[in-house]
């Protein structure tokens, strides 16, 4: 008999451990002694956290949220064999917002527990791996190409595509580096994995190993999560003594220091070498010279993460999901001012409407919609009339926004837009890396210039030097930073100009 | 039924230490652990602040002989990461998210809420040397904002009476 509490950092940030521990003093205190506390990754229902699943015959029950003071009345209306209370959700996999994913990459995160290599074995793990393994490295690469994956850090360049260009490029040594440096506000899906199925990236990594002839992975994780950190270095030693990782193919865990900049693939690569962030000039591309100047494959964490369903299932089934050039499924990752943030793994293609009304279920606030940012910090900030866009890299290119990451972020009517531009410019100031002069300088005449359009200064003349600065930004930079910060800045100026006509005191 | 913790490790690899009198033999031995690895600038420097709560720049000079690299290569590389303090901070540290998640939820009156209740600005250490703040732009919890992390522990939905709470039992601590 199971019950299972959630370790997930954003479970226990609403009290998971204090339930976990409520629990096992009941389960002492009645004498039960067959029952087992399992602590698991979060199923991504956040409003529902702390969600306490109990094993029945006729599947998971869930109960949410659970808090200390009620575990002793669950006990007593009989949790332990799923029967009814007001907290009781049913069966966790009919739950509506479940039910109605696509859950691939995320197949097992929210079930298994996390650090139990039998556990990820028995559902489905490393059997993507298997299969790799009796393949050669040019057909890896062909599967990947075929399955038509694309880097779901943002950029969304075919991952096949940058895997060959590491096999073909011949060195004496290569690496595979994850990117779990998600800084994006908004964005938590690479912690959730890192959290509750550590394994799936392992098995990811391994099998790029093997095709591109690494021997050698790092995940560079971001120092804001501890939990994932720790987790994620457990498994690498679980993997370790399993055999799982060794001679072959190993991976070190390290940890990034706190600056957003090192999420870009080339100033990650700086940071692990020991180096200040600072950005390379491409080319030479990291799949040619790299980390430590070798071959180097550089993938997001879900991106690595989607490999072993797509070598268990084959690449057909994988593409087979999606819209136009965008195949397989989009982690959405809900966030903000939503009554129902969590994570949302559907195929792409789904509308933002859709995204933000049918599953996030409306502002938290109850107050009326006016913006949603997608896309992390970087991203533009759509308007109402905007929101039957659906969630496709190209029609989002389309709009002028870029999906990112998969964070959607939502506001309210109380939210200022010229404040929310003044902050993007901000904080690319705060997090520039300094190496290019329009983002390490422009970023704060950009702050500047939103003041004084704010202030009345001058309006017009201002809102033309705001934008020519922004198109320096765009055009001159040497990385996404300072590249995609206008986003923001001129979505808000282009879709809520009145925000940036109220004269403030 | 917690997580499975490795040895000697803390909840946060950033947290102010419980002995951080700067001593160079201490130093050495970190450094000395991990010098080897490839690119073991920053987990040396992680190391450093693990053990002291602080880069001291008496340490500067140690690591670079270690790793044979300037004087200047290795302050700036301090220097540049957010996260590597040059002095002690306060017992505990206290980070507000103030990124856009957080933001729609209200994190720029918390913060303000917050600064008023310490006599403490963002970034700064409280006078009785009890708090340090911090800013961190997103804590990865942004199905619950507004999300804080006091001491390596996070905290979802947080109210103003929800930090006023973790802050007067820490001050108790």
């Amino acid at each position: 008999m199971r019950i299972y509490v959630p370790c997930d950092s954003s479970a226990l940030s609403v009290g998971a451990d204090a339930v976990a521990r409520a629990i096992m003093a009941e389960i002492s205190s009645r004498g039960l002694s067959d029952v087992t506390v399992i602590r698991n990754g979060s199923r991504g229902l956040f409003w529902l956290e702390p969600l306490v699943e109990v094993e029945t015959a006729r599947g998971r029950v869930a109960y949410g949220p659970v808090t200390p003071g009620v575990v002793v009345e669950l006990f007593d209306a009989g949790m332990l064999e799923g029967k009814p209370h007001g907290l009781c959700l049913g069966l966790t996999e009919e739950i509506p917002y479940l039910k109605r994913q696509e859950r691939l990459t995320f197949a097992r995160c929210g079930i298994t527990d996390p650090l139990s290599l039998s556990d990820y074995i028995a559902h489905g793990g490393y059997q993507g791996l298997k299969r790799a393994r009796t393949m050669t490295p040019e057909a890896i690469v062909e599967e990947t190409v075929q399955s038509g994956l694309r880097g779901r850090g943002g950029a969304g360049f075919p991952t096949g595509i940058k895997w060959r260009t590491v096999l073909k490029t011949p060195a004496s040594q290569k690496y595979i580096v994850c990117n779990a440096d998600e800084g994006d506000s908004g964005t938590y899906a690479d912690r959730m994995i890192m959290e509750g199925d550590p394994f799936v990236l392992i098995e990811g990594m391994t099998i790029a190993g093997l095709a591109v002839g690494a021997t050698q992975g790092y995940v560079y994780i971001r120092s804001e999560y501890p939990h994932g950190f720790r987790t994620m270095r457990r498994a690498v030693e679980i993997a370790r003594e399993a055999g799982y990782l060794g001679p072959d193919f190993d991976i070190d865990i390290r940890l990034g220091a706190g600056a957003y900049i090192c999420g870009e693939e080339t100033s990650l690569l700086e940071s692990l070498e020991g180096k200040r962030g600072q950005v390379r000039p491409r080319p030479p591309l990291p799949a040619v010279e790299g980390l430590f100047g070798k071959p180097t494959v550089v993938n997001n964490l879900i991106s690595l993460a989607t490999v072993p369903i797509i070598f268990d299932r084959g690449a057909q089934f994988y593409r087979d999901f999606g819209m136009g050039r965008s195949r397989g499924t989009l982690t959405i990752q809900l966030a903000g001012n939503l009554k129902y943030a969590g994570l949302v793994e559907k195929a792409f293609g789904l509308t933002l409407r859709e995204a933000i009304y049918d599953f996030g279920g409306g502002t938290r606030t109850g107050r009326p919609f006016r913006a949603v940012q997608v896309g992390g910090p970087l991203g533009a900030y759509f308007p109402e009339a905007l929101l039957d866009t659906p969630l496709d890299y190209e029609a989002f290119a389309e709009k002028k926004g870029l999906i990112g990451h998969g964070g959607v972020v939502v506001f309210d009517d109380t939210v200022d837009l010229a404040e929310q531009a003044r902050f993007a410019m901000e904080f690319c100031a705060i997090e520039s890396c300094g190496k290019c002069t329009p983002c390490r300088i422009g970023s704060t005449r950009g702050v500047e210039v939103i003041d004084r359009i704010v202030a009345g200064q001058d309006r017009a003349r201002n809102l033309e030097l705001l934008n020519d600065l922004c198109e320096t930004l765009l055009d001159g930079s040497l990385c996404a930073l300072g590249g995609l910060t206008p986003f923001p800045v001129q979505s808000a100026v282009h879709h809520f100009p009145e925000d940036f006509a109220k004269l403030k005191v | 039924m917690e997580l499975p913790r490795i040895e000697g490790e803390r909840d946060n690899i950033f947290l102010t230490s419980s002995n951080p009198t700067w001593d160079p033999a201490r130093a050495l031995v970190r450094i000395r652990e991990l010098q080897t690895l490839p690119g073991a600038l920053l987990p040396i420097l992680h190391a450093l602040q693990e053990e002291f709560g602080y880069v001291d720049d008496a340490a500067i000079p140690l690591v670079s002989q270690a790793l044979n690299l300037s004087h200047a290569e290795v302050h700036g590389v301090i220097t540049f990461y957010h996260d590597f303090h040059r002095e002690p901070g306060g017992r505990h540290l206290l980070q507000i998210c103030r990124a856009e998640s957080c933001q729609s939820m209200g994190c720029n009156a918390l913060v303000r809420h917050v600064e008023n209740k310490l006599a403490a600005k963002l970034g700064e250490t409280t006078a009785d040397g009890a708090f340090t703040l911090k800013p961190v732009y997103c804590l990865g919890n942004c199905a619950l904002s507004p999300a804080v992390m006091l001491d390596g522990k996070p905290y979802g939905r947080v109210s103003e009476e929800v930090v006023d709470f973790l802050i007067d039992s820490a001050r108790r601590m």
